[in-house]
């Protein structure tokens, strides 16, 4: 074997990009995906841009309580006589964010918990596992209620409490996703170069779990969106007179017979934003799995692997 | 193969023909992009038609077609498949079914995923019965009869088991049976033996064509391993890039092949009786719809002219072959190119660099090695052959530390070895390398080859970004790969490029012994040659020593000085290469040695 030419057959072909970006660029092109992005993207895009356009302070008495829809105050107004137009562009991005943080915590501690239990295996793995179990019997909210009410109602709080209570049915399904990738070659194939266990988690093993986590994170975050105004409908989220949408819903109900937007506007948003991000979810998890991966591509993976 | 091959030729031509395939054409469905095309043969009745070719040339697209079915995304665009006579591409999805099983039969690869786990082997077989209830007239007594045939007992203990309660030979027995109740007219076979080892491999093989002879049943066997479709069928048809490009008897095509493309896989294939330089077939063939003007096979070809590039060649006749060269004729009157024999190098000398005492291992419960001795020289290579189950990928495993379950003593260069990786000092976790079997699973599919060959450099050496980027670009070319791989991702590489790089990270630490476990049996025949070309060359220009695991007979011949043959968890037999292979003692290794498929042995063999 003198000279050997390139292989000029995949010479031109592009690089690939990174998974995740791979990933939701698959999903939006479905139509279950374009559907999800553009529901939740709306819902999204008010929350952000809403406090500069609102007519109004969103603390501003403006006119008289439950004051029905008018040409000035489009969405009447509220128990307050505030403009609820106002406040509900107003409300919206600061449950969106604290959702969006106690996610990102959620997931975080969830895959560590996940990945080491599925790696270390072992007298770890039991202890993780086990603590997960007795995590997950108590439901999510009762748990968020419990450290929210000892402590009291702190943004920081109710973020740590709202993520720490996903991360136990996080951790379940990373390790279960994890431990088929442990027993794959190129992990052993480290472990032979004496790599430690935290670098071979990260380095190796994480990167492959792409698809479940970005999953689980659309999953946790309607969850938290959802576990948030749960808190602040209970009384139980940042005291008045911030505006949010769950405690919107809350403050307003006893005037639900006068102006019903009040209430049914935040609840509304809240759930086409939970069915966008689900929907959208669902996709990924779809196109991650290979179901409206693009036939040409599942051909050649088919055609090239052979043992 | 020794099997009963003369009486392979006058007994196919007199059959009648069972199935025609007319210019077949199987498309990309989104792109129209072909992937199979212009594809013809006809197959008689009590005869064995081989399609071969590397992966990625389409033969199972188009054994798939011969039961009607098109892989999702994939289109039968174009041509006829008369079985019996009917186009059975002009069937409605009902009759389609009808026939399938009944008519047309299929053999997958990969029996232990095709049979249901959680149903017995009776249940299954009867099943395959019961939905086409015309086929025979007493169900029961056909499944013992089937059973017998495919050399299965006939027991109801038998139909009691479950698939994981067999063999793999037994398992792609009864996938046969399965097959053969309904006396179907088509069989088709997906590479059947590609996972058995050879002595399971040639009884199956048997099996099979006793079954065509006696049904007088037309059978396509799709294969990539040559020497087996050389042994076993009458007529073959090469494929390449969706067409076939050599088509005629066997005996014709594999004695004098015509085709470059035909005669690079036939170079490839190793031979248990000559220590040949292996030549395998470099690049890859095209992907749909990126196929060139011309030829596909040209910019691999080492014939090709510049019409070659532009002018697609249309079949010529040759004697009764058809072959899809631009240069046929010219390039049959030129001789096979001969084979060069492998420099002799000498066998082990000195102290030995790892020596094995008394190692027993066992999984659990179960001891897997007993008191297994070995000795691995400096700058040798010492192939350890034995079937599955035999214990030779452990051994491969207690060396290199990924089983730790043993007792016994190991010793490298002098040092007495730890147990697992995790107890072994650095230093020697980079003296001994390891390359797994199957590079598919062992490049991490999230890492850029220039990654997968850095961090094992970041690991073990303290060397500049500049020093570590030579040192790879280094080792790229030592595998044969150039630097435009840097940038890429495992799953933009052939299988044969994978084993490459999994080749290129286990020598960029520059070790002083490598263990290859199985590393070409994941791989082509032609893709196969070139891997065990790389490891001769560098095994001898680092003066490497090397432990070459393998259930392939005649590889042993190309790469090793010395061989162990393993059975059972035993070393049986032990000596150099030429000892083993010509004066076996042992009737296990005489054995195996037979069983190998050889292409020496295809058609009637008139010379010697």
């Amino acid at each position: 074997m003198a000279v050997l030419a390139p292989p000029s057959g995949i010479v031109g072909a592009p690089r690939l990009r990174p998974q995740w970006v791979t990933l939701l660029g698959a999903a939006v092109r479905t139509r279950r995906g374009a559907i999800g992005v553009s529901l939740a993207g709306s819902v999204v895009l008010m929350a952000v841009i809403g406090p500069f356009v609102a007519p109004y302070s969103p603390d501003q008495t403006v006119t008289f309580p439950f004051a029905g829809p008018s040409s000035q105050y489009l969405l009447g107004s509220d128990q307050l006589g505030r403009d609820v137009l106002s406040r509900v562009l107003a409300g919206g991005w600061e449950l969106l964010l604290m959702a969006l943080a106690a996610t990102v915590f959620g997931v975080l501690i969830g895959a560590a918990a996940g990945i080491s239990a599925a790696y270390l295996r072992g007298r770890i793995d039991g202890l993780i596992m086990r603590t997960v179990d007795v995590l997950l019997a108590f439901p999510q909210l009762v748990f968020a209620l419990l450290l929210v009410s000892i402590i009291g109602p702190k943004i920081w709080l109710i973020i740590v409490a709202v993520g720490f209570t996903h991360a136990p049915a996080v951790a379940r399904v990373i390790r279960s996703a994890a431990l088929e990738v442990t027993e794959r070659d190129y992990v052993k194939s480290v472990e032979l170069q004496g790599v430690r266990p935290a670098k071979v988690m990260i380095s190796e093993i994480l990167p492959n779990l792409v698809s479940p986590l970005m999953v689980e994170s659309g999953l946790r975050f309607t969850y938290s969106i959802v576990l948030m105004a749960g808190l602040s409908f209970l009384g139980f989220g940042l005291p008045p007179p911030a505006p949010n949408w769950g405690y919107m819903i809350q403050e307003n109900r006893i005037g639900l017979s006068l102006n019903v937007w009040a209430v049914a506007v935040p609840a509304i948003l809240i759930a086409l934003l939970t069915i966008g991000i689900n929907t959208f979810t669902d996709s990924v998890a779809r196109v991650a799995i290979g179901v409206e991966s693009r036939p040409e591509e599942a051909l050649i993976e088919e055609e090239g692997i052979r043992e | 193969m020794t099997l009963d091959s003369g009486s392979i030729g006058p007994l196919a031509d007199t059959g009648p023909v069972r199935l025609e395939v007319k210019d077949l054409r199987i498309e990309l469905g989104s792109s129209h992009a072909e992937v199979v095309g212009d594809v013809s043969f006809s197959v008689h009745a009590a005869e064995l038609f081989g399609l071969v070719g590397e992966s990625g040339s389409g033969k199972t697209t188009v054994a798939l077609a011969l039961l009607g079915h098109a892989r999702r995304g994939l289109n039968i665009s174009a041509g006829e498949i008369l079985l019996d006579g009917a186009n059975l591409l002009d069937l409605k999805p009902g009759e389609l079914r009808e026939l399938r099983g009944a008519k047309v039969a299929y053999v997958p690869q990969d029996p232990s995923a095709a049979l249901d786990p959680t149903l017995r082997i009776g249940f299954q077989l009867r099943e395959a019965l019961r939905v086409h209830p015309g086929a025979v007239d007493d169900l029961e007594s056909r499944v013992t009869e089937v059973l017998r045939e495919s050399k299965l007992e006939s027991t109801p203990e038998m139909l009691k088991r479950y698939p994981h309660q067999l063999s793999g030979g037994q398992q792609q027995r009864v996938a046969l049976a399965m097959a053969f109740a309904c006396r179907p007219s088509l069989i088709v076979l997906d590479e059947p033996t590609t996972g058995l080892d050879v002595s399971t491999q040639r009884h199956v093989l048997e099996t099979v064509r006793s079954m065509c002879r006696s049904y007088g049943v037309a059978a396509v066997y799709v294969s990539h391993d040559l020497a087996v479709v050389g042994g076993l069928v009458s007529q073959v048809a090469v494929m390449y890039a969706g067409r076939v490009v050599e088509i005629g008897p066997t005996e014709q095509v594999f004695r004098l092949p015509v085709h470059p493309y035909t005669r690079g896989l036939l170079a490839a294939v190793p031979s248990p009786e000559r220590a040949e330089v292996l030549t395998g077939i470099e690049g890859h063939p095209p992907r749909p719809g990126q196929k060139p003007k011309g030829c596909a096979f040209a910019r691999r070809c080492s014939y090709a002219l510049d019409a070659c590039f532009v002018e697609r060649p249309v079949p010529i006749g040759i004697g009764d072959r058809l072959v899809r060269c631009l240069r046929a004729r010219e390039i049959e009157n030129e001789s096979h190119a001969a084979r060069v024999a492998v420099p002799a190098a000498t066998a082990g000398h000195g102290e030995p660099m790892l020596k094995l005492r008394g190692l027993d291992a066992s999984y659990g419960r179960q001891r897997v090695l007993f008191g297994v001795d070995l000795d691995v020289y400096p700058e040798s290579c010492t192939a350890v052959v034995g079937e599955s189950g035999s214990g030779k990928t452990t051994l491969a495993r207690c060396i290199v530390g990924l089983h730790p379950n043993w007792t016994g003593e190991m010793a490298f260069e002098g040092n007495i070895l730890a147990n697992g990786a995790r107890r072994r000092q650095k230093g020697v976790l980079k003296q001994i390398q390891y390359i797994f079997q199957n590079p598919y699973t062992s490049l991490n599919p999230r890492k850029t080859i220039n990654q997968i060959l850095s961090e094992p450099l970041e690991h073990f050496f303290r060397i500049s970004a500049d020093e570590r980027r030579a040192r790879v670009i280094r080792v790229l070319e030592d595998v044969s790969l150039g630097t435009d791989f840097l940038g890429r991702y495992p799953a933009q590489l052939s299988g044969g490029e994978r084993q490459r790089v999994a080749i290129a990270r286990a020598i960029v630490v520059e070790p002083d012994l490598l263990v290859c476990d199985e590393v070409t049996s994941a791989l082509d025949v032609s893709v196969q040659a070139a891997t065990v070309e790389v490891l001769r060359r560098l095994q001898h220009e680092r003066s490497l020593a090397m432990l070459f695991i393998t259930h392939n007979l005649a590889l042993v011949r190309s790469i090793a000085q010395s061989a162990v043959v393993l059975c059972e968890g035993r070393i049986i037999e032990i000596g150099s290469v030429e000892e083993v292979l010509e004066h076996p003692k042992e009737p296990y290794t005489v054995r195996l040695i037979e069983d190998v498929p050889k292409l020496a042995e295809v058609g009637s063999a008139p010379e010697a």
